[in-house]
């Protein structure tokens, strides 16, 4: 225990560090050159302070946003390969992504109006959206059994993935081609939130969430080994099934609809930390949870500023470093 | 800008031959309907080229061109995307750019079909089942009444497409010289956005027929140093561009006022923008916008309208 202790405060020091530079810099750097003093000088009324609001409204909040949308997907991440028991589960695994990419899809083709709190129609329905695919997902998962079969999950989420996919594609054909490059140009992801309306509407559920990871470590040590092992160990198998299946659900869905579905996040920095801190998730978790955010923040600084004043999509720069670095993962581990 | 010349290929044996019978199992149903107008196809083709009776127009604009030039009634079939003239409401709707209905068109027996450059497969099955096509190309302002005489040659009709297309040209010229000697405001051109929000901002770089207009207009493209035709910016760089106006593009015909005013109020999430802080943020509504034909005069007198106000009108 007192190793698992040290490795935990090493790595959190270490991730944390690493998530902290990265939010503290990210905002430093930028297309334009702004004046530090002049941010900070409070003598020059907000309206008209250009500086101040480059820094405090496009770049503050993105590096924000970043930083929570990559620690939940990371988390949400380890939370679901542990779950399904499968190194290959990702965050969008069981269609949270594809029922928030659908509810997104309808809102813009649709021209919904209306708004709340800051929170955009495409916002509020793609969150809705995501909400379905976890209550069909789960009703399914129930169906046929007492318990709560992981196969039937699994089975159950591509699935829906997969026709949740279908009607994307059918409701962007259907679309006008301004609307269904808008809705492709959503599928790849976007932090640009451009103040923290939209923050601070995900932040609740992602905090919920992160309570119940926080409590989540020790049952899915035992449950990825074993359902029956942890069950004859005192563990509730279907409680902690249920929690982690609907805290990573509702976290995932919290970001989606506030980055769009970034890819790789949550699959290679899961694989990354296990490299580096072994496998017990009182580490992993944590520390995924710190580089995740770290690693979203630093590869959406290389979307703003690459082609600037060209925006590149923030999900194509993650899959385009992580899908390559991925593959040597897969080969090396054999 | 160049016709295409399909009309001669011999193509194979059996696609030729698959292809006659499609025509002549069309050509059969069509009878059985009562379709007027119909002329035995022969080997007319391959005589004097003659000016196309029966046109498909896959391409929005050239739909408008030819009715512009007084072919309108030569249209037998347009895109799925044609709204105008409302003439085109009644002709059938035979697909558009990635899924073109080929039964279709050769159902309407066209003697030229109007298509995109970009549909290779669909050029290709035209030219096997010996339809002529003329080959469209998208380019920028200038590139508008350049197509249009070439089309109107193409069918035969070259006055009347001169004629028309002196009559855009003269109507940008007055554009032009209403806003001569004007002060030209750095303005974004916003082509797309998610609505309510500054998200996914997409706006005209320095190419294209909308930054044609925009500059026509007397305005000044902040984003005319990158030669795109659209791109999606950041909230950073339009706070650091600093326009003095922002023309945003809707394509819908018509708001209600309420949301004209929610999306006017999108903005304020920038104050440090002098457009929003002058209030000089202008929601231009309509379908036109979007079509690169006839229509663009309209378009330009709207930019010149929103960043001149009404002197703009009397010069």
């Amino acid at each position: 225990m007192t190793d698992v202790g040290r490795r935990l405060a090493v790595s959190s020091a270490a991730f944390g560090g690493l998530a902290f530079v990265a939010v503290l810099v990210a905002p430093l750097i930028g297309t334009t050159s702004i004046d530090f003093r002049r941010v900070f000088d409070g003598s020059v009324p907000f309206a008209d302070n250009v500086d101040a609001q480059i820094f405090f409204i496009a770049r503050l909040p993105r590096a924000l946003a970043g930083a929570m949308v990559g620690a939940t997907l990371a988390a949400a991440g380890v939370v679901f390969q542990a779950l399904l028991r499968n190194p290959l589960a990702t965050p969008f695994t069981l269609g949270v992504s594809a029922g928030s990419a659908l509810g997104a899809m309808l809102a813009i083709t649709l021209r919904l109006h209306l708004s709340l709190w800051g929170v955009s129609a495409v916002t509020a329905a793609s969150f809705v959206g995501s909400i379905g695919a976890v209550a069909i997902v789960y009703a399914m998962a129930r169906a046929r059994h007492r318990g709560f079969s992981t196969n039937i999950l699994l089975l159950a989420g591509v699935t829906l993935n997969a026709f949740f996919s279908a009607l994307i594609l059918f409701v962007q054909y259907l679309a006008d081609s301004a609307e269904a490059l808008r809705t492709m140009r959503w599928l790849m992801g976007d932090l640009d939130i451009a103040g923290y309306g939209p923050l601070l509407a995900a932040l609740p559920l992602c905090a919920a969430a992160f309570v119940a990871f926080a409590w989540l470590p020790r049952p899915l040590n035992l449950l990825s080994l074993d359902t029956d092992a942890a069950a004859s160990r005192g563990v509730d198998v279907l409680r902690v099934q249920r929690v982690a299946f609907f805290s990573a659900s509702m976290a995932t869905g919290a970001a989606v609809s506030l980055g769009g579905p970034i890819g790789f996040i949550g699959i290679i920095v899961p694989h990354l930390v296990r490299l580096m801190v072994g496998s017990d998730h009182r580490v992993v978790l944590p520390a995924s949870a710190l580089f995740g955010a770290a690693f979203l923040v630093a590869t959406d600084v290389v979307a703003r500023t690459a082609m600037a004043p060209v925006e590149l999509p923030v999900g194509i720069i993650t899959a385009l470093i992580g899908g390559p670095f991925f593959l040597w993962l897969l080969i090396r581990q054999r | 800008m160049k016709a295409g010349t399909g009309d001669w290929g011999l193509g194979t044996g059996a696609s030729a031959r698959g292809a006659r019978f499609v025509t002549a199992l069309a050509t059969l149903v069509l009878f059985l309907h009562g379709a007027p107008g119909l002329q035995p196809r022969g080997h007319a083709a391959a005589q004097a080229p003659r000016p196309p009776a029966r046109i498909v127009s896959l391409v929005p604009s050239a739909t408008e061109m030819l009715f512009a030039m007084g072919a309108g009634s030569r249209v037998a079939g347009v895109s799925s995307f044609d709204r105008f003239p409302p003439e085109v409401q009644r002709l059938p709707k035979v697909g558009a750019l990635v899924d073109p209905d080929v039964e279709r068109i050769l159902s309407l027996r066209p003697d030229l079909v109007i298509a995109y450059a970009s549909q290779g497969d669909f050029l290709a099955q035209l030219e096997r089942a010996h339809v002529p096509v003329y080959v469209y190309r998208h380019g920028s302002l200038p590139d508008i009444t350049a197509v249009m005489r070439d089309l109107g040659t193409r069918i035969g009709m070259p006055a009347e497409a001169a004629r028309a297309a002196a009559e855009i040209d003269r109507g940008l010229l007055e554009v032009r010289a209403s806003v001569a000697g004007k002060t030209r405001p750095r303005t974004l051109l916003v082509i797309g956005r998610e609505p309510q929000s500054l998200r996914a901002i997409s706006v005209s770089g320095g190419y294209g027929f909308l930054h044609d207009l925009l500059d026509l207009a007397g305005g000044s493209n902040v984003f005319a140093d990158v030669k795109r035709e659209s791109m999606m910016v950041t909230t950073e760089t339009i706070l650091a561009r600093s326009p003095e106006a922002i023309v945003e593009l809707h394509y819908s015909d018509r708001a209600s006022p309420s949301e004209e005013a929610q999306e006017r109020k999108a903005w304020a999430l920038l104050p440090g923008v002098p457009a929003v802080r002058n209030g000089r943020i202008h929601l231009l509504y309509g379908g036109a916008l979007v079509v690169p034909g006839p229509r663009v005069v309209l378009t330009a007198r709207a930019f010149a309208r929103a960043l001149h106000g009404d002197a703009a009108r009397q010069r």
